[in-house]
């Protein structure tokens, strides 16, 4: 498939098709003062062209779980599926080969500094075995593509760390992988530049299909464009799901962290409530609705309207005047229009 | 003695000098890269673990390091007879060279290629490269201008060995300085010796500064 081919090819997210499928994923490391289990048992599925982030902090197993993927760790325990690709048992050129399926950036960039940007992209079709008289056309594709057509013959030492992190990225698609995977590629740059290498990986999922499995630490990147995220903690998934699963879950702890809500949690002679609705009903004036029909004088303590990766969410946390049997049919109006309610006291 | 006796003889001593060195300089570059690479792939955690003959080689590098080149070089007398036939001359001064500073170059291309970061390898590792593509093209390359940098140090090194072995049979400029410098007391001789050697060092050290810079893009 040409590289046009391959631009057109529509995104779409089919929970049915999984590209990555890991089960029963652990991995300890042992040393002479006792073993750490770094993944602990850890099932996960990333759809079609999703965008799936792993949230957690360090030292909770995340970038180990990552380095599974592609086998630059060998899990103990488990099975990885990339495409059609069982990994876990390959060796040797096939599982070079296999790799060549597979993209990865990193945080640190890991670039050649011997190497001009045009260099380290040309590097990544070596390894691949692209002829040298296609690489010349490919590395100015793709420079083109992450927007480094400038800065073709420059240095890495000479580039911003946006920069150097778009030559990861065009690296990284070289060999046109299916599945990248970003071991915090952010996590190194200011909140701009981590702005605009979020719009790049998020226009790439959309324009080239590319499914991108992300671990952060930071609560940004989930928003700006995770579909589907996981929470991880001592190496276990504590909770996950797909964004708009997620917001709607009562208690969950990747919903508050998400939109964290400000105010009190109880309030006196008042009802609080968080409220949070997603999809075309976030933008829907149901607040000031809610006060028109039932003539009450809610206040706002908290809350927020945001896009999250694609979708419109929004969550506030309320007070209605009243106990929560005054105000059933409030909240009762609340539900049938969509949000998820619940009581905080 | 003369200036115009002391030049007479002053450049075949460099000559010799400068073939010991050579011949000397190249063996150990390459047996020094070959025993360097090997070292960081066998380590754990490397590109072949292979613990067992990874403390071989460190074994036989720090032998090599610790014993003074002077007591080195008499000690393998044997050997340097069985190599080139004769145990004086410049060539028969070339074997201990060698052996000399083989270990030496080899942990300096052992630091060199520590100097490249573990990510840039994992990096590769992921792309699909094997590790034929990984030392050729990513742990030597990355690391050429710290390889550089440490065969001028070794040059240099190799050249005071030289003099050394020169003091014990070997030829070259080592043995004139001692010959018409010490032990006849030709003041001329010896400060034409150190100049000529004065000069090398330098000029081994501009080459050697010079391409370490141009190849340099950190």
């Amino acid at each position: 498939m040409g590289w046009i081919g391959f631009a057109i090819r529509i995104t779409k997210v089919d929970q049915g098709v999984y590209v990555i499928e890991i089960s029963g994923l652990r991995k300890t490391y042992r040393s002479r003062t006792g073993s750490v289990v770094a993944v602990d048992g850890v099932d996960l599925s990333v759809g079609e062209g999703e965008v799936y982030g792993v949230l957690g902090r360090s030292g909770a197993g995340k970038s180990t779980l990552l380095r599974c993927v592609n086998m630059l760790e060998r899990p103990d325990a488990g099975t990885v599926r990339v495409g059609d690709v069982e990994l876990t048992g390959l060796t040797g050129k096939r599982l070079r080969t296999a790799r060549h399926g597979i993209g990865m950036i990193h945080q640190h960039f890991a670039l050649l500094s011997s190497r001009t940007v045009a260099g380290n992209v040309a590097f990544a079709l070596e390894v691949t075995g692209t002829p040298r008289a296609e690489r010349k056309a490919r590395v100015a594709e793709l420079l083109e593509l992450v927007g480094l057509t400038e800065r073709a013959g420059a240095y890495p030492a000479q580039l911003s760390g946006g920069q150097k992190q778009r030559v990861g990225i065009a690296r990284a698609l070289a060999a046109r992988p299916q599945v990248l995977l970003s071991d915090e590629a952010t996590s190194a740059l200011d909140p701009e530049t981590t702005e605009s290498i979020l719009r790049l990986l998020l226009d790439l999922n959309r324009r080239l299909g590319l499914t991108i499995l992300l671990i952060t630490h930071e609560m940004t990147v989930v928003k700006r464009i995770c579909r589907s995220v996981a929470l991880m903690r001592d190496g276990r998934f504590a909770e996950s799901g797909t964004v708009a699963e997620l917001l709607r879950r009562p208690g969950s702890e990747l919903a508050s962290g998400l939109f964290p809500l400000g105010g009190p949690a109880g309030l006196d002679g008042a009802t609080v409530v968080d409220v949070t609705v997603s999809g075309a009903d976030a933008d829907a004036p149901i607040i000031a609705e809610l006060a028109r029909r039932f003539d009450t004088d809610v206040r706002i303590l908290g809350g927020a309207v945001e896009t999250l990766a694609t979708t419109r969410a929004g969550r506030w946390r309320l007070a209605l005047p009243g106990t929560p049997q005054d105000n059933t049919g409030a909240l009762e109006f609340l539900r049938s229009r969509g949000a998820e309610v619940e009581v905080a006291s | 003695m003369t200036w115009s006796e002391v030049f007479e003889l002053l450049g075949p001593a460099s000559r010799e000098t400068a073939w010991m060195v050579g011949v000397a300089s190249l063996f150990t570059a390459v047996g020094g890269l070959l025993i360097g690479v090997l070292f960081v792939l066998t380590e754990r955690g490397g590109l072949l673990p292979a613990p067992p003959l990874n403390a071989l080689l460190g074994l036989i590098v720090n032998l090599g390091r610790s014993i003074p080149f002077l007591i080195l070089m008499v000690s393998i007398t044997p050997f340097t007879r069985l190599v080139v036939g004769t145990s004086i001359g410049t060539d028969a001064a070339i074997v201990p060279l060698i052996v000399g500073a083989v270990p030496f170059f080899a942990r300096i291309v052992e630091t060199a290629l520590h100097e490249v970061p573990g990510d840039v390898v994992a990096a590769a590792t992921a792309m699909g490269a094997g590790r034929g593509t990984i030392v050729g093209k990513v742990l030597l390359r990355e690391a050429l201008p710290g390889l550089i940098s440490g065969f001028t140090i070794t040059i240099i090194a190799i050249t005071g060995y030289s003099a050394m072995a020169g003091s014990v049979g070997g030829g070259g400029l080592g043995a004139f300085a001692i010959d018409y410098g010490y032990n006849r007391f030709e003041g001329k001789a010896m400060t034409a010796t150190v100049l000529v050697l004065v000069v090398f060092v330098q000029l081994v050290q501009m080459v050697g500064d010079f391409l370490a810079r141009r190849l340099s893009h950190r």
